[in-house]
């Protein structure tokens, strides 16, 4: 039995809507992956201690309330804080073009807005997996730009 | 599996810890290796003569995880410190797995309390038949490395979720209002295994009626009868005493054969299933060559 892909599905802060975390949760379930699913309203630290605890390799961010640029660099801070540096993270919601530069630069490696297909998740998984030094933690600035 | 990684789960590194309990899930380390490494630990737990293992068990919806953190909360606040090992079915189909039981866990929020408390979700993944002995290996672990008490819940619907069950010491099953008449064979298998049944939702209609049938039912067998609880997870009514009971409770012995009934058919499915000659076997048996009891006589060896 070969290691499996865990990944944590996390909405933090203030923010109710997690049809697509559960959506996103769904496809990385049936692409044969473990989701660990947090459910609404974390911070940032029981975020990360989610993961710490479940020894998640990934870690999927959902925000659809404008607090984005708050929350995601706070949860990549506290990641690395942790020790959890290898973690490799992505994020999804209602994120403007405009905000998505400074999150890749906090160590964000994929954001995927409305329209975009689960396969394309799944892929960015699979390449992600593939290759090395893109956790939160190391300094690559490689981020997801399609296929 | 690197030794360092033991010794700091050893130390009290959670991340350490959450490692190692998955190298012994992958596979790539060996329990008694683990064991051999940690060695001896200062502990109280020598001293305290009750279960360290609990199974909780139950069909689904009956309100488990709810209830689980409400229990573990209260012995967490007596200075207990508690393992979680909650196991979800992964689909037959694409081996993948939506763990959600975190969702319903208030306690590792809890500032005082998380220290305490280790919470680890565990798929059933393909071979489930080697689940059992993955618990079984997490909870020796953890227990050696200090923790007093590990809870491990399961879906009690499939056999190699109430196999889990059977690795445990105790096992409390977890029933809701409304669940028929206490005559269904279904439930019948997993009551008969229990050590105590809590009877969840009793702020709903018909919880206190289904907690007698089961107790009537129990009064006709043979042995110690278990304790049937009331509880409510949502409101709290009765937690606290559930907690108080099922901390010193003791094992009924009714149970030990149907238990070790479990755990003999899950260490000989292993058996079977890691035998090298199995591939050749189940070619044998497609072509035609050998029978059905030759097959077995041959795994058997």
């Amino acid at each position: 039995m070969g290691a499996m892909i865990r990944v944590v599905v996390a909405k933090p802060g203030l923010d109710g809507h997690d049809r697509g975390a559960k959506v996103v949760a769904r496809a990385l379930r049936d692409a044969g992956h473990e989701v660990i699913y947090t459910g609404l309203r974390r911070t940032a630290s029981q975020i990360v201690e989610t993961v710490r605890d479940e020894d998640a390799s990934f870690l999927g961010l959902s925000s659809l309330s404008g607090a984005h640029s708050h929350l995601f660099p706070k949860v990549c801070e506290e990641l690395r804080k942790a020790g959890l540096g290898d973690v490799i993270v992505f994020g999804g919601g209602i994120i403007p073009t405009t905000d998505r530069k400074a999150l890749y630069s906090c160590g964000i490696k994929a954001i995927f807005g409305p329209g975009t297909s689960t396969t394309e998740i799944l892929r960015f998984i699979e390449v992600a997996t593939e290759m090395d030094g893109v956790g939160v933690g190391d300094s690559n600035d490689w981020y997801w730009q399609g296929d | 599996m690197n030794a360092d990684v033991v010794l700091a789960a050893k130390d009290g590194c959670r991340r350490s810890l959450a490692r190692t309990l998955s190298a012994l899930e992958n596979n790539t380390l060996d329990i008694a290796d683990a064991l051999s490494i940690i060695g001896e630990v200062n502990s109280d737990n020598h001293h305290d003569s009750t279960w360290k293992i609990m199974a909780i068990t139950g069909a689904p919806g009956v309100g488990k995880s709810c209830l689980v953190d409400k229990i573990i909360s209260q012995w967490a606040s007596q200075g207990k410190k508690i393992a979680l090992l909650a196991v979800d079915p992964s689909s037959s189909r694409t081996g993948g797995a939506l763990l959600g039981d975190r969702v319903r866990l208030s306690v590792v929020d809890d500032i005082m309390l998380k220290d305490r408390v280790y919470v680890r979700s565990i798929a059933t993944r393909k071979s489930s038949s080697s689940v059992p002995a993955v618990v079984s290996d997490m909870a020796k672990l953890l227990l050696a490395l200090g923790w007093h008490k590990i809870v491990v819940e399961t879906v009690g619907a499939g056999q190699s979720e109430v196999r889990c069950a059977a690795i445990a010491d105790i096992i409390v099953v977890v029933e809701g209002p409304a669940r028929g008449d206490g005559i269904q064979a279904e439930k019948a298998g997993l009551l008969e295994l229990a050590d105590a049944v809590i009877v969840n939702k009793s702020d709903m209609v018909g919880a206190r009626k289904h907690a007698d049938e089961i107790k009537q039912s129990f009064e006709l067998g043979d042995g110690q009868i278990p304790p049937v609880l009331l509880t409510s997870a949502i409101t709290g009514d009765g937690c606290q005493f559930a907690s108080d009971v099922l901390l010193t409770l003791q094992s009924t012995g009714r149970s030990s054969k149907a238990r070790w009934r479990e755990r003999l058919l899950a260490g000989l499915e292993q058996r079977v299933l890691q035998n090298p000659h199995l591939d050749s076997v189940l070619l044998s048996l497609a072509a035609g060559s050998i029978e059905l009891e030759d097959a077995l006589n041959k795994l058997n060896n």
